[in-house]
């Protein structure tokens, strides 16, 4: 049994670690919370300069050729550093749909930019208030032109191409990829919870949309794809989880009241314990959906639930409580506290609600892949 | 990242499986499979004698206490060897669970603080089944802070070296069936509390001890009380110098805690096949929000547990020493299981409150709810478990101790005592 990384996987987590704490300091995600740009181009080339973007897209696309374990591995130091670049749309999301269900041509045309950062996608579901449901997506296309509002579209204001779920002809759920240059798309930015990733309305008026994947396939694909994402994600709150932790550990190290260190008292001790609780098990629960991302494994879904709703749940917890040790000092703008916090809460959000995995895994568990878990 | 065992280990697997299909006593199996909190579950037989018999059928084959030296009746296997076991041997463990706190805690001690010569004396019976032990620490007025503890060792009087032991011991698993007993005593009052205790082992049918069961609040006895009435211990049974005591306790309480891989349950699956079955307005439980939002939240605890647990094999198959993550075992298996009782009690209605042991669903939350409150507690509780993960792995500063350089005579023993 190996329910952890290779050497060579931890190797390229210490390479990465080193290149983002170089690159990607706390003053870098202020910078695009406080400042005009959507995200971090140079934070965004380096990592296409490393490999890691294409880590998960085979080299005939113009990607490393590794697997899904590599790109784990990254995407848990991008939410430790919570790195303001558009990683999970373009990656985890626009070419694991392109992967799952593009043409030969729709892979030749965008991978190798997806791989090589020249390019950004991303991927369009939600139509504005309460869960994603397929009677809720109401966005259509006829004669090839996509007529719509999809909101809100994570890195929407800075994608070059978009996969987007809609009805077609028939009324059926299909999926479309649509070029943001082309005529007949709108897009304004969102104002959001968490700034340093950007959100966008998208309007779409007769613009002009390619059929990704089967025909009425759309629902399906998308549930597998987001499955597969949300185990990346996964990683990517667990980092963020671990780092409001450490955040949290020390600052209670060293800061004085009644004459101790803060972190001497037990209400304070036994938060921190708790978090560690809360982040060791969605470690653990990540391992799990890592190796289900990875080995094909037919419960995949179930691993896929399990881990998001772990990790959701765990950079929650971390991210308040963080603010919490810090008391006062944790609510201002100066501290980094609030970045993690509104993290934590918009990757909450992303890819479907907790409450919606929540019920997910359960009615998985329910339909019968249930042994790994129980 | 893979589940598989390595070509050694697969061999070893196949060679256990082969052994305890053959050995087992697989007319106990169904029994087994209904153990619950301190029973081996085996009704048919005297459960202490079936567990016995399984221990000593192991030791002859050399499948027990596989991690101790073959000299002191070990089979000188690796860890990971030794978790494989305990994944094969499945629902029989339960059978020599009376055996838990001799070869996890006090055989370890007595390993690590005996004279050689006590050592091939004690060891062997302890691993072959033949002797069970206990472990007398907790007393009525010191259980997390157990340097606290009052049970009197003096020298005897009369130039022999023997030393005689007054006080009272509590929450002693097994006392009732065992042979032998680790005793943690004080020996001096006059210094602060960690440096006047002293370690000895004794024979439990020692003359002035008297072991009565505990009515415990969900009205099972699984522990004792032990008294001791001028209990005369010769000083050749003392384990570590006068005055070390709490050294040797920490030996005892680090094994404790080591129990790697066990993935202890939640009771998650009871709860799972429970709300697929119960109904609430005439739908399956299981397809309710609000019990989804609940079963999940259990769900990836139980999961998380477990995968913790196979993090650690992980790290013992490659040969390294698990981390401090296997720490969370309990505190989060305690709280989740009292959580689940009472939502499982609440999922019944009105009917949740009848406690119907011939109804298996109607029983088992009830025995839960009942007896969850002493996971949370034994074995170090809830609170002392936080104090480890925050002091010893997350390393924030221990606590101020008022007590700390006060010779434990003058230490208060009342919170409503007056100041002097």
């Amino acid at each position: 049994m190996n329910l952890d990384f290779s050497d060579d996987q931890k190797l390229l987590r210490d390479h990465v670690r080193r290149f983002l704490s170089e690159k990607c300091p706390p003053s870098a995600v202020r910078a695009i919370l406080e400042g005009p740009e959507s995200y971090d181009k140079e934070v965004y080339r380096g990592l296409a300069e490393l490999g890691v973007l294409g880590a998960a897209i085979p080299e005939e696309y113009g990607g490393s050729g590794l697997t899904h374990l590599e790109l784990c591995v990254v995407a848990e130091e991008l939410g430790r550093v919570m790195a303001p670049v558009p990683v999970s749309s373009s990656i985890y999301l626009a070419a694991e749909f392109l992967l799952a269900a593009g043409s030969k041509a729709q892979k030749e045309t965008w991978l190798p930019k997806l791989a090589n950062g020249e390019a950004i996608g991303t991927f369009a579901m939600s139509e504005g208030q309460g869960r994603t449901s397929p009677e809720k997506i109401h966005a259509k296309v006829e004669g090839g032109k996509l007529t719509g509002t999809k909101s809100p579209v994570a890195d929407g204001d800075v994608a070059d191409f978009v996969i987007v779920s809609a009805r077609d002809e028939g009324g059926k759920l299909s999926l479309y990829l649509v070029n943001l240059k082309a005529d007949g798309v709108r897009r304004e930015t969102l104002e959001s919870i968490d700034p340093t990733r950007g959100q966008a309305r998208l309007t779409f008026d007769r613009a002009p949309a390619e059929l990704l994947g089967t025909k009425g396939d759309g629902w399906h694909i998308a549930s597998q794809v987001l499955d597969r994402a949300a185990i990346l994600m996964a990683f990517e709150q667990l980092g963020g989880a671990d780092r409001a932790l450490e955040m949290a550990r020390d600052y209670a190290l060293e800061r004085m009241a009644f004459g101790r260190p803060i972190g001497s008292f037990q209400a304070i001790k036994h938060m921190l314990a708790d978090m560690y609780v809360s982040a060791t098990l969605a470690r653990s629960n990540c391992y799990y959906g890592a190796w289900a991302l990875v080995s094909g494994a037919a419960e995949l879904p179930v691993a896929a639930a399990t881990a998001r709703v772990s990790a959701t749940t765990a950079f929650q917890h971390c991210a308040k409580n963080n603010i919490q040790v810090h008391g006062g000092m944790g609510f201002t703008w100066a501290f980094d506290c609030h970045l993690f916090y509104r993290r934590s809460n918009a990757l909450a959000l992303s890819l479907g609600s907790l409450s919606t995995w929540e019920s997910q895994l359960i009615e998985r568990m329910s339909a019968g892949n249930a042994g790994a878990a129980a | 990242m893979d589940f598989e065992d390595t070509a050694e280990e697969a061999a070893f697997r196949s060679e256990v499986r082969a052994w305890i299909k053959a050995n087992a006593p697989t007319h106990l199996e169904a029994e087994l499979k209904r153990a619950n909190f301190g029973s081996n579950g085996v009704v048919s037989e005297d459960p202490i004698a079936a567990g016995k018999a399984w221990q000593k059928k192991k030791a002859e084959a050399g499948w027990a206490c596989l991690h101790w030296p073959k000299e002191y009746g070990g089979a000188a296997r690796t860890p990971i060897e030794r978790v494989i076991w305990g994944q094969e041997e499945g629902p029989y463990a339960a059978l020599t669970g009376v055996f838990t706190i001799g070869h996890g805690m006090c055989g370890p001690t007595v390993m690590a603080w005996a004279s050689e010569e006590h050592k091939r004396k004690l060891l062997p019976p302890l691993a072959s089944g033949e002797h069970i032990w206990c472990q007398l620490f907790s007393e009525p007025a010191s259980g997390s802070d157990l340097a606290g503890l009052r049970t009197r060792a003096v020298k005897a009087d009369d130039g022999s070296g023997d030393w005689i032991v007054n006080g009272q011991k509590i929450w002693t698993s097994g006392a009732q069936h065992s042979d032998w007993g680790l005793l943690i005593t004080r020996t001096n009052p006059d210094v602060p509390k960690h440096k006047g205790l002293t370690m000895f082992f004794l024979s439990m049918t020692s003359p002035g001890v008297e072991i009565r069961p505990i009515k415990q609040a969900n009205g099972a006895s699984g522990f004792n009380e032990v008294y001791f009435t001028d209990v005369r211990i010769p000083d050749s049974q003392r384990l570590g110098e006068v005055g070390q005591g709490w050294e040797v306790s920490l030996t005892t309480l680090m094994n404790e805690r080591l129990s790697i891989g066990s993935g202890m349950s939640t009771g998650f699956p009871e709860l799972f096949r429970f709300c697929m079955e119960a109904e609430i307005e005439g739908r399956p439980a299981v397809e309710d929000a609000a019990v989804r939002s609940k079963l999940a939240q259990i769900a990836v605890k139980q999961s998380g547990l477990k995968y913790t647990g196979m993090r650690a094999i992980s790290a013992l198959s490659k040969g390294e020493t698990p981390g401090p993550e296997n720490s969370i075992g309990k505190l989060v298996a305690g709280a989740a299981m009292q959580d689940l009782a009472i939502f499982a009690l609440d999922l019944q209605g009105e009917a949740g409150v009848v406690w119907d042991d011939e109804s298996p669903q109607q029983g088992r939350f009830q025995a839960m709810l009942m007896r969850s409150p002493a996971t949370r507690i034994e074995g170090g509780s809830d609170e002392i478990l936080r104090n480890i993960i925050g002091e010893r792995v997350l390393g924030l500063p221990g606590d101020i101790r008022v007590d700390k350089e006060v010779a434990f005579r003058d230490i208060p023993t009342s919170g409503r005592a007056k100041p002097k």
